[in-house]
């Protein structure tokens, strides 16, 4: 008998999903890709400043270890540490491997990787392709993939949309129901198993730094055919973006990985052109109140910094909410050398030189931490079995995840960078355990019945007919902004639970309005509007996951700040007194006077504020509403303790 | 004079790759920082014409709006380029926005750019490796030669080269600049290089290097400014040597 090929389909071509299918497609699988445009155009070619790994090249004792440390403590020791440290460990090896496939990486005088700084981290382990990271590293991917495609291993579906998963009797997904966004025609796919590698969630927000594909439907469908969804409210604003009417379009972290620093002018309302302005009346926040991150602060509290200073201490440039990231200390040709793409894309969209004048920037939704639920097995010594079927599994059988729209790598805050990293790893990772999968999965989708695909098929059909009849007066691009507007004005930077419960009832009052909606297109070739209403019906479910989670958690965790449950960390603290705390506490009671004055009581409150809230938040669509629920974390290998960053 | 409170827009529209196109007009309200992207938008919230007739959104490509996808091609003004830098105050009014001409049309804005991809398999555009485990570090590569790569390696196969080019139409087999561009990428590499040769034959047939006109526009229009003609140049001694070898070696 001819041994069977295993087939999968998988959703997204960015760079979990091409990683995915080039590891799949080494293992002699068949793999039919789906994306809504060409791979070569996804998201991922917006990542800029670079991909971490900590090779150490410049002598400074960096390792895995210390990477798995700075991101689990990045992300506010919200992550699976098992997962994180295998990530970490693997690194090395994915940037090796990326190189080898051409990536055109910066070198050093001698040839070999060059490596820059990033946030959250005191090591330079970031390294990059120019300020076009993420574009070389899809792109690099995309080639193997057309080499597997030229082969016959690979078949593309673009220009096609992922509506479902097809489940069998069982609750096993079997394939995929799709959506010709030419031809409008609805047909399924068969697979041993389908991979959702959808991307961020960007688009529930509105104007982001995400790419309009990031829409975040497709595990929002999951979740609403019974996949849980997790951490939903952990979204990451990032620091620095660029103001623009139709996207807000990011400036890296990378700028101040190469000396780019953060100030706004002293005095307030201050209209003098910036280069003007004399050093001594010039407020460097970041440098002064964390001297030793300075401008590489991780994410959340840069954001949170530039909303203070723009918002509370009412600094913002001219009184706009902006800041400045100033370059203009740096040479030109460094400049050039090492940031040139991007810093070209501030000069076309501002007309301004970022070489000869500062920019100006403010904070913008940029990634999702959270997303749908998916499992992994570890190996037992801290580490992660990469033969196990359930790596990457969600907790629908046979549906799997990889990169954003994943939720296990980056906790409750993502450090920059580490989501290439995390995008490729996830794609390479779980190809071993999927081959695994099929090789002992007892029924395959051969023996399932027609009926169960063509009944899948059918009701996507009447849902498209349903759509296109729709003739209210709401207008579903109008009713998409007002969506972004509602998460935008209380689901951000700063949280409060009067404004999260008020944001629930506009969602609900918007989920009305959606019923009055008009389909603006009812034609029947590339046509557009029916799928983005389709969308917007995920999206509002999905804003409400986001809101919900955020209204029930209440605490301080990474991006999630509630000012009124901020644990009011002293001054003087350090965090190790933390891992001395707990260690004491095992041999005894702590006595307050063994430590500095109010330092025990805040411990005290850190680990009460753990025991309920370091816990991973499940979502699950119960009775049209998102029931939320908590799950223990992976904290095996290292200690939670208080996040500083001085 | 146009009026500084309000756009205007011309567009040309077709409805199915079989039928006619025709234009529509549409007045918009000025905004800062608009581009022709979210003037796009805008006509999607509110679709009706300068004659106040509900027409369906205007259909076009776009993704990542910052010039890195290669999606939003369009002829804007007459000219070849990307609609997302395309800044509504940079530009002339009536903004007249047509799709691109070389490729074959999907519906208004949007054409079907297949052609391209499909010639980055012809020239085996890939690095052959022997497989994705952890065999150590790729190559030692100067500095300056990566650095060159990477102009050339930032080309996002958006198409304004061939449309441009005159030599480039929709019933030939011309590959053009984008294609032979990636020839030369390739053969750089260290690795890469060890199939050159194969890459040569593919662009020394039919629609290969030798139909290039040199009419040295492609690199005129070209967003991402990549030398272009040099790789034409380079690609045409390269396969003039391995035309030479087949010669006398074969």
């Amino acid at each position: 008998m001819r041994k069977r090929k295993p087939q999968y389909i998988v959703i997204g071509g960015g760079l979990a999903g091409l990683a995915a299918t080039m590891k799949l497609c080494e293992d002699k699988a068949k793999v039919t890709i789906v994306s809504y445009q060409p791979v070569k155009r996804s998201h991922s070619v917006c990542a800029q400043g670079g991909i971490n790994a900590a090779i150490d090249t410049k002598g400074e004792g960096d390792s895995p270890e210390t990477h798995f440390y700075d991101t689990v403590k990045g992300g506010d020791f919200l992550a699976h540490q098992p997962l994180v440290r295998d990530m970490c460990h693997q690194a090395p090896a994915i940037i090796h491997l990326m190189d080898r496939l051409g990536v055109a990486f910066n070198r050093t005088p001698e040839g070999h990787l060059e490596f820059r700084r990033f946030g959250g981290t005191l090591y330079s382990r970031t390294a990059f392709a120019g300020a076009t990271t993420g574009q070389q590293l899809l792109y690099a991917l995309d080639e193997q993939v057309r080499r597997y495609e030229h082969d016959g291993q690979v078949k593309k579906l673009e220009w096609h949309e992922y509506l479902s998963a097809v489940l069998d009797s069982k609750g096993i997904c079997r394939g995929a129901v799709l959506h010709d966004l030419r031809t409008g025609e609805i047909f399924t796919a068969r697979g041993d198993a389908v991979v959702l590698a959808t991307g961020g969630p960007a688009q529930v927000y509105g104007k982001t730094t995400g790419s309009t594909v990031c829409n975040g439907v497709a595990t929002t469908t999951s979740y609403l055919q019974g996949a849980k969804y997790a951490n939903g409210e952990f979204i990451q604003v990032h620091p620095t973006a660029i103001p623009g009417r139709d996207k807000l379009r990011l400036m890296s972290e990378s700028a101040r990985g190469e000396g780019g620093r953060i100030w706004v002018p002293r005095k307030p309302k201050d209209d003098r052109a910036p280069l003007t302005i004399p050093e001594e009346e010039r407020y460097y926040f970041l440098e002064e109140n964390h001297p030793r991150f300075g401008n590489l602060v991780p994410r959340d509290v840069a954001s949170r910094e530039i909303h203070d200073v723009v918002y509370n201490k009412e600094l913002g440039i001219g009184g706009q909410p902006m800041v400045y990231l100033d370059l203009t200390h740096q040479s030109e040709g460094f400049l050039e050398h090492r940031l040139g793409g991007i810093l070209d894309i501030y000069t076309k969209f501002t007309g301004d030189d970022p070489k000869k004048v500062p920019m100006k920037i403010f904070p913008a939704v940029h990634y999702s931490m959270g997303g749908i639920w998916t499992d992994y097995e570890d190996d037992g010594h801290g580490l992660i079995d990469h033969q196990s079927p359930r790596n990457q599994m969600t907790s629908i059988q046979g549906l799997y995840a990889a990169g954003e729209c994943d939720y296990q790598f980056h906790g409750a805050n993502r450090l920059g960078a580490n989501s290439l990293l995390s995008c490729i790893y996830t794609g390479l990772m779980m190809g071993p355990g999927m081959i695994n999968y099929s090789k002992h999965l007892g029924s395959h989708f051969e023996d399932v019945p027609s009926t169960v695909f063509d009944q899948a098929r059918d009701q996507w059909k009447e849902r498209f007919e349903i759509i296109k009849k729709m003739n209210g007066k709401e207008n579903p691009y109008s009713l998409h902004q007002d969506l972004g507007n509602i998460l935008l004005a209380s689901v951000l930077i700063v949280r409060e639970n009067s404004k999260l419960e008020k944001a629930l009832i506009q969602i609900s009052d918007l989920e009305t309005r959606f019923r009055d909606v008009k389909c603006l297109d009812t034609t029947h070739w590339s046509n557009p509007a029916p799928s983005m209403i389709q969308q917007l019906h995920c999206q509002i479910q999905l804003a409400k996951i986001i809101t919900k989670g955020a209204l029930i958690r209440n605490e301080f965790r990474g991006a999630h700040y509630k000012p009124e449950y901020d644990l009011n960390q002293p001054a003087d603290f350090d965090p190790h007194e933390y891992v001395e705390y707990i260690e004491k506490k095992q041999y005894g009671e702590i006595q307050e006077e063994e430590f500095s004055p109010g330092h025990a009581a805040y411990m005290k409150r850190y680990e009460e504020c753990n025991e309920q809230w370091l816990k991973t938040t499940i979502a699950e669509h119960k009775n049209h509403q998102p029931e939320i629920s908590f799950e223990e974390v992976n904290t095996s290998l290292v200690q939670p303790r208080p996040r500083k960053y001085d | 004079m146009p009026d500084p409170k309000n756009i205007r827009l011309k567009i040309k529209r077709q409805d199915r790759p079989d039928t006619k196109p025709y234009w529509q007009e549409f007045n918009l309200p000025h905004k800062p920082l608009a581009n022709v992207i979210s003037c796009l938008m805008d006509i999607q919230m509110n679709p009706v014409t300068r004659q106040g007739q509900a027409v369906t959104p205007v259909v076009w490509e776009c993704n990542c709006l910052e010039e890195v996808c290669g999606s939003c091609t369009m002829n804007i003004n007459g000219k070849v380029r990307q609609a997302c830098t395309a800044l509504v105050d940079a530009l002339p009014q009536p903004i007249v926005l047509e799709p691109m001409s070389k490729f074959p049309i999907v519906r208004d804005l949007q054409v079907d750019r297949n052609r391209m991809f499909e010639n980055l398999k012809k020239v085996k555009a890939w690095i052959h490796i022997d497989g994705t485990y952890d065999i150590g570090e790729g190559p030692v590569i100067p500095e300056k030669q990566r650095a060159k790569a990477y102009l050339l390696s930032e080309c996002m196969t958006c198409g304004c080269c061939l449309e441009a080019c005159p030599q480039f139409t929709k019933d030939n087999d011309f590959m053009g600049a984008s294609t032979f561009s990636q020839v030369r990428l390739f053969n750089m590499h260290p690795t890469g290089a060890m199939e050159q040769e194969e890459r040569l034959e593919a662009v020394m047939g039919e629609g290969g290097i030798a139909d290039c006109g040199n009419a040295q526009v492609c690199v005129e229009v070209c967003p991402k400014k990549i030398p272009l003609t040099e790789s034409i140049a380079e690609i045409g001694r390269e396969t003039t040597l391995q035309l030479l070898k087949n010669l006398f070696l074969k």
